[in-house]
């Protein structure tokens, strides 16, 4: 049983939290959003371009860069959160270039070495599957595809054939951590997506407090929560883990909890 | 790389899947790809159909002002002789596309798209600009058709081309400056890219350059190919045979594909791209292809310059047209298959080559293709004096002159 099986077969939705890699003490934010109830990490590779992020992803990414992060930097991270969380899934979240930059087979065995799940590339459609796909699914990491409110059911087989891991619904047709679909829209997508795929549905974009969170935890199997962890990391700094704890703590709760207050 | 047999056609890439061998593709986000895909069917629709030809080229005519004419340089021709080899001193011919109306060949490429925008039934423009001339003929061609145009321009270059500013604003367009990153053309088409994810349902996102997600590469090579009909049209009109060489300047490479791509298959017509080298390829620079390696980046595969870690490095190039860490793919597919040669260019030689333009023919160029003139006063002299160059005089240089005039340390 993988990871993600674990995480997301507990009977109720798990939570998917995002950082950027490098941005403040990245070790101390995973450990407070382990301690705070993450259920799911989704590690972000800061790119010098990543066009399809809002405002604060968009900043993590230059802090994290601007303090000379490297991709060397991000395998060291990971290797040592799985080291002291063996349990805890684990995705790397970014843009094409860095990870094909040494070749596809090396990113592979890269991620494989560091105890990676699974990875999630965001310009890579899965008309380009072969740039990234078979050697991260040969090294037994998960390709995690996006579905948006823009792919219709002719495509969805399309996106579904390569997914692999989880199934990530981008509840929004934008950017990161700007706004938010309604929750009838997304009730709506995700019973689309689960008669259509096995595999766990998690919902994102926008989301961005408990409420939110807990309206979609009724339905869907995982919540992912990015822009509004990011911000904390980057308004408060060194301070930042425990302010990353008290939130993630308040989202994990309604989210564990949304179905049987439902 | 070189080692493959040539194919029996450079022209007919790309494959289905938009790929010129390695390059091209399309690396956009989920969001974008069902409107990507529309795009495609849409085009080749509209490839198809004799109207949107025959709307597309009368407007080339009334609106643009082609055909541009193609011109014998005598005056630099003769100049350039005078320090050449006995025998030697090519004829340096220009193809004109700097009388186009908004003065640049991007132009031919904004009329194109904004027939398909219309097509598609989308009912807002956006673009991205670097020194404003494409920036400038999207907004020509929306006001041209009563469409609301948003462009997307880095902060910097707002602050360098106030000019072209003002006449994006008097044409109806609303200019956002882009203050991430470098705040220059590559930052702006990020923001580009993000405002069309966001509002795929109504907006139409006119590229101007060669590059991005298939099938903008192919697209906007088609609508330029025009410059290389004409002037394949033109060359054989007057003086009964085919040049010897072309030369065009490349940022992403949208005029020089457009003059090269119709004479691909004419084995005798050598090709020369010529990108931006700033201050130097060991220093600053915009070559791509001299100073970089193959990465993905704004939706294709092809030549970037970036570090070791895949992490985008900012260009440089005295012209901000020409001022991007990429190039289009199908010049990287070009390059590896030997078909075209590439060289480059200082910002000093480019301003050298403008004055030289300036004092002998009566032509201010637009510093991007003043890169080219700069290449040409090289290899001209080393090529017999039968041998005919076709340069393409892809921009004027009105945009530029306060540049130059800082550049030679005048003050206006």
């Amino acid at each position: 049983m993988s990871r993600f099986d674990k995480a997301f077969g507990k009977g109720r939705a798990a939570l998917v939290c995002f950082v950027t890699a490098g941005d403040g003490d990245t070790a101390a934010v995973l450990e407070a959003l382990v301690e705070g109830g993450a259920d799911v990490i989704e590690l972000g590779m800061p790119f010098t371009d990543p066009m399809a992020d809002g405002p604060a992803i968009q900043l993590a990414n230059l802090r994290a860069l601007g303090k000379g992060t490297t991709t060397a930097d991000i395998f060291a991270i990971a290797t040592a959160f799985r080291a002291r969380h063996p349990q805890v899934p684990l995705v790397l979240m970014g843009y094409a270039n860095p990870m094909i930059r040494r070749g596809a087979d090396w990113f592979a065995d890269q991620c494989k070495a560091a105890g990676v799940d699974g990875v999630i590339c965001v310009d890579t459609p899965p008309e380009e599957d072969a740039e990234l796909g078979p050697a991260l699914r040969g090294a037994g990491v998960a390709t995690i595809r996006l579905a948006t409110p823009t792919t219709d059911a002719a495509r969805l087989p399309t996106v579904l054939e390569t997914a692999t891991g989880f199934l990530y619904y981008v509840s929004v047709a934008g950017i990161t951590g700007l706004q938010q679909a309604s929750t009838d829209t997304i009730d709506q997508a995700v019973a689309q997506l689960k008669s259509a795929t096995d595999l766990p549905v998690a919902v994102g974009f926008g989301v961005r407090t408990p409420e939110q969170a807990g309206a979609i935890a009724r339905v869907a199997d995982g919540v992912v929560v990015g822009s509004a962890l990011v911000e904390l990391v980057g308004k408060y700094g060194d301070n930042a883990p425990a302010k990353v704890r008290e939130l993630t703590a308040a989202l994990a709760q309604a989210v564990h909890t949304a179905r049987e207050n439902a | 790389m070189n080692d493959a047999p040539a194919p029996n056609s450079f022209r007919n890439q790309p494959d289905e899947r938009g790929h010129f061998g390695q390059f091209g593709g399309r690396y956009v986000s989920e969001t974008l790809m069902p409107l990507i895909l529309a795009l495609e069917k849409e085009y080749t629709a509209a490839k198809s159909d004799p109207a949107f030809a025959e709307q597309f080229e009368d407007l080339l005519e009334h609106y643009v002002g082609r055909p541009s004419p193609l011109y014998y340089a005598e005056r630099l021709t003769e100049e350039l002789r005078k320090d050449a080899p006995e025998g030697m001193g090519a004829q340096v011919w220009f193809k004109r596309d700097e009388l186009n109306h908004t003065g640049a060949h991007k132009i031919n490429n904004c009329v194109g798209q904004i027939l398909l925008a219309m097509r598609m039934g989308k009912t807002r423009i956006i673009a991205e600009t670097g020194a404003g001339q494409h920036g400038v003929a999207t907004a020509t061609v929306a006001a041209r058709f009563g469409l609301p145009c948003v462009v997307y321009m880095g902060a910097k270059d707002v602050e360098r081309q106030q000019p072209n500013v003002f006449r994006m604003k008097l044409l109806g367009a609303e200019v956002i400056p882009v203050k991430a990153g470098a705040a220059t053309l590559k930052d702006a088409m990020n923001e580009a890219l993000r405002d069309w994810v966001a509002n795929v349902h109504d907006t139409f996102y006119i590229i101007g350059t060669a590059a991005g997600p298939h099938p903008y590469p192919e697209l906007v090579r088609d609508f330029q190919s025009v410059i290389g009909r004409e002037a394949r049209e033109q060359m054989l009109a007057r003086t009964g045979r085919l040049p010897d060489l072309l030369v065009a300047a490349i940022g992403g490479g949208s005029n020089a594909i457009g003059l090269f791509h119709p004479f691909l298959d004419d084995p005798s017509v050598k090709m020369l791209g010529v990108e931006a080298a700033g201050h130097g390829l060991d220093k600053e620079h915009a070559a791509s292809l001299a100073g970089g390696s193959p990465g993905i980046l704004h939706g294709n595969k092809t030549y970037l310059l970036q570090d070791d870690d895949g992490q985008i490095l900012e260009g440089h190039s005295i012209s901000a047209g020409l001022d991007y860490p990429g190039i289009g793919p199908e010049h990287s597919w070009l390059k590896e298959s030997g078909r075209v040669d590439y060289t480059y260019a200082t910002d000093k030689e480019a301003l050298d080559a403008f004055q030289l333009l300036c004092r002998t023919e009566g032509i201010i160029p637009a510093l991007e293709p003043s890169h080219a003139v700069a290449a040409v006063v090289k290899v001209a002299r080393e090529m017999p004096r039968d041998a005919i160059i076709c340069a393409n005089m892809c921009g004027r240089g009105d945009k530029d002159i306060f540049t130059v005039a800082a550049a030679l340390g005048v003050e206006l």
